[in-house]
């Protein structure tokens, strides 16, 4: 006669999906892009009051990256193709 | 320089040589979008209502099963077209897949623009807010261009103190510095 487990070990991955984080997009630093473009970019891109699209802008610049957005995959991927097209360097991934 | 224009968009006067410059570097950035080696697909043309359902099955597999593609080797082109995910190829792939050939196309799109508002002898340019904005993607293309070519760093102007006077590169940076200050006017002049 065997028993069954009291507990089942789940397999586990590194990828495992975890779909109560939101996605981000994040703005990496760049030696070309001017400070003045890219803080235009966020207020035309985003609809952020200059404000805060300047302190986006210095967090790019001065730590190297900022996250300047976040919600669903969907929206973050269609950010991030509307600043390629503007030339920054962004990327998308799910917050940790 | 770009100034405002009374109700919006921006004007400049540009010489019959910055124009010729300008036109000049443009060009390079449009064909290297045309990458023949990365043709970009014609336009599907409208399937009839009475498609083969296999038909649609069969394109529906092959699309799925295409290989991804990945980042440009050229790296003017891959830092035009960057991937869209860190450390996760196969996310970059897929999104690469379903967005680079329109990305292509929106750049050529604003160099176009750009050249065909240039006059060819020079002359006052006078820019709608759109054409601006198309301008400004454009100019910062280039921009692009020249920073990944001449490994431009944020002081780009010690890097241009440190150049013996002989060095080719003098003159690149030279019309890197000025078309900065061209764009660093046009954001001035239509900035919110």
């Amino acid at each position: 006669m065997s028993v069954a487990p009291a507990e089942v070990d789940l397999p586990r991955s590194a990828d495992e999906v975890t779909p109560d984080k939101p996605w981000l997009t994040i703005v990496w630093n760049d030696p070309v892009n001017l400070m003045s473009y890219v803080t235009y970019v966020f207020e035309h891109v985003f609809g952020y009051p200059k404000p805060k699209a300047e302190k986006l802008m210095l967090d790019v610049h001065h730590k190297g990256r900022a996250v300047v957005a976040s919600g669903t995959r969907e929206a973050m991927e269609r950010n991030v193709e509307v600043l390629h097209g503007y030339g920054l360097w962004a990327t998308v991934r799910q917050d940790t | 320089m770009f100034r405002p224009n009374k109700g919006g968009g921006a004007s400049v006067w540009l010489s019959a040589g910055e124009a010729t410059l300008l036109r000049t570097l443009v060009v390079p950035v449009m064909e290297l979008l045309n990458d023949p080696a990365r043709p970009t697909p014609a336009p599907a043309p409208e399937p009839p209502e009475s498609a083969d359902l296999f038909d649609d099955l069969e394109k529906m597999f092959n699309e799925t099963t295409a290989a991804a593609p990945e980042a440009p080797a050229d790296p003017v082109l891959a830092r035009l077209l960057p991937d869209a995910y860190q450390d996760d190829p196969e996310s970059a792939g897929e999104f690469r897949k379903y967005t680079e050939s329109s990305l292509r196309e929106a750049k050529k799109y604003f160099a176009q623009t750009l050249l065909e508002t240039l006059p060819a002898e020079g002359g006052r340019v006078k820019l709608t807010a759109d054409q601006a904005r198309d301008w400004l993607r454009a100019l910062n293309d280039v921009r692009l261009m020249f920073g990944v070519r001449l490994e431009v760093t944020e002081d780009f102007e010690e890097q241009l103190a440190t150049l013996d006077p002989k060095d080719p590169r003098v003159a690149a940076f030279e019309v890197y510095g000025w078309l900065g200050a061209v764009q660093e006017s046009l954001v001035r002049a239509i900035a919110l």
